[in-house]
């Protein structure tokens, strides 16, 4: 099997004395669709961000296409963070899409999915603004490209929001709980769009509540508890035939 | 003794005035200027996670809030060349004393509204920022700063009009602005009401002309669609 866009192994991170993951193992190869469901607090979207380079693995190793990131250097096992200013470069070929959207308020639509083409990927702002039309058309929002996000629903703005990471043509896109913040009337316009990027080939890990969506669109589902990834299958086997207790109990309270 | 219209009116068009508040404007204008960019270094530094540099800013502002603005100017003119040689030069006017006194003060005022200003950002921001390849830099200039502006152009703009009055605080160290310049009018004709009235209005003139500016900069930075003037309008006065 060729190398995984993502590789992590190990992982560990602790805020004070809570230890949230406990050595975690998990790869994302390329064009793969995974989802990772499990209690809340049970450090699903701690794993996200790690994998994002937003915070920084008090144990273990991230590599990305066989790259080691995040880290300088491993002694005895704990990590030294790399400087803020090589972190910026190793986050780029991977794309995040938040729970609360993070628009910036700022800008448009079409601005907030300019931006970073403009500041990072130092695009023309000519190309830069055809690139974000032809996504904002992709995720259904052509016409709402002078609106700013407070003009806009919850559902657009996650739209916008996935637009915003689209663009940069990353390696894997992260979706941190993409439908918990919106109203239920909301979610299915989000999932569509997310459903259309899977289809195109997108390398994708989401962090959801929507066990049905999980089911449906992802490879391979992931469950969390008490910063273990207690099991990891295919949907069929994960949901006719789980292994775990914990995994059953999780299973029939949301379903 | 009655008020003299014409000698008001003389006053408020002679040269003088015009270049006593012209004076006091360009003095408002630098110094809280100067201001708004110590401040923002001191509101940075208070909120670095090193104890000891937070606590430097943390006693810049202790300080120069609790020292009275005319003690600071008294100092910075009379007392400060007394010990430091190489402010006895010739470039060290009335103006640039004022000028440093102003801003060192108002900095600390400053640093105070930017750091709240800076707090307001919800912190997704800047995590957004930096998950789309920002550097730190690119996330303040770009993504921060433009929200900090916002949040902190209302409490500025009263800064600022009280900057606009504090630099008659200047006339005791003899820089001819606006008060200066009745004060010296006033010791020619013996006639307070009259120079006291045309400074007065030209107060009300800068401070009318930078409310004016204040209103269309908030209104830039409402963050919606265009809407009509008068629309736009009734939506700031609510």
């Amino acid at each position: 099997m060729q190398l995984p866009v993502i590789s992590a192994r190990g992982i560990i991170k602790r805020y004070g004395h809570d230890e949230v993951l406990r050595g975690v193992d998990y790869d994302i190869h390329q064009g793969q669709v995974k989802a990772i469901i499990g209690p809340s607090g049970s450090g699903k979207s701690t794993l996200l961000r790690l994998l994002a380079l937003l915070e920084h693995a008090d144990g273990g190793s991230i590599h990305l296409d066989g790259d080691l990131v995040g880290a300088r250097a491993h002694q005895n096992g704990s990590s030294r963070p790399a400087p803020e200013r090589i972190l910026s470069r190793q986050r780029r070929p991977v794309g995040m899409v938040f729970q609360k959207f993070n628009l910036f308020p700022h800008l448009t639509a079409l601005e907030n999915v300019m931006l970073a083409q403009v500041v990072v990927t130092k695009r023309h702002k000519k190309e830069a603004e055809e690139r974000a039309m032809e996504t904002l058309a992709r995720v259904g929002l052509q016409n709402h490209g002078s609106h700013y996000p407070s003009e806009l629903s919850g559902g657009q703005q996650q739209r916008v929001a996935i637009a915003r990471a689209v663009v940069q043509q990353p390696r894997a896109l992260l979706f941190d709980e993409p439908t918990s913040a919106l109203d239920p009337e909301l979610v299915s316009e989000v999932l569509r769009v997310m459903e259309s990027l899977a289809a195109e080939g997108m390398t994708m890990v989401i962090v959801t509540h929507e066990i049905a969506f999980a089911r449906k669109v992802a490879d391979e589902i992931a469950f969390f508890d008490a910063g273990l990834i207690l099991e990891q299958s295919a949907p069929l086997s994960l949901f006719e035939n789980p292994q775990h207790e914990r995994t059953r109990q999780f299973l029939t309270h949301v379903s | 003794m009655s008020f003299d219209f014409n000698l008001f009116l003389s006053a408020l068009f002679s040269s003088e005035f015009a270049a006593g508040a012209g004076i006091s404007l360009v003095l408002a204008i630098l110094a809280q200027l100067l201001a708004v960019l110590l401040g923002f270094l001191l509101a940075l530094v208070r909120m670095s996670s090193h104890p000891v540099v937070r606590s430097l800013s943390g006693a810049y502002v202790w300080f120069f809030r609790a020292i009275p603005t005319l003690i600071i100017l008294l100092v910075i003119w009379n007392a400060l060349p007394q010990v430091i040689t190489p402010l006895r030069g010739e470039w060290f006017t009335p103006f640039i004393a004022a000028l440093i006194g102003l801003s060192l003060t108002e900095a600390a005022y400053m640093a105070e509204i930017l750091r709240s200003a800076l707090n307001s950002v919800d912190s997704g921001q800047a995590l957004a920022g930096r998950a789309l390849g920002m550097t730190p830099a690119q996330v303040m200039l770009k993504v921060t700063l433009p929200q900090v502006i916002r949040v902190a152009l209302p409490p500025t703009g009263n800064e600022f009009i009280g900057m606009v009055k504090f630099t008659s605080l200047a006339s005791v160290i003899s820089l001819t602005e606006l008060l200066a310049t009745a004060e010296a009018r006033i010791a020619q004709t013996f006639r307070y009401a009259e120079m006291y009235s045309a400074a007065v209005i030209y107060y009300l003139i800068i401070v009318s002309i930078l409310m004016f500016v204040q209103r269309n900069v908030e209104i830039k930075y409402r963050w919606s669609r265009k809407l009509p003037a008068r629309a736009a309008r009734i939506k700031v006065a609510q």
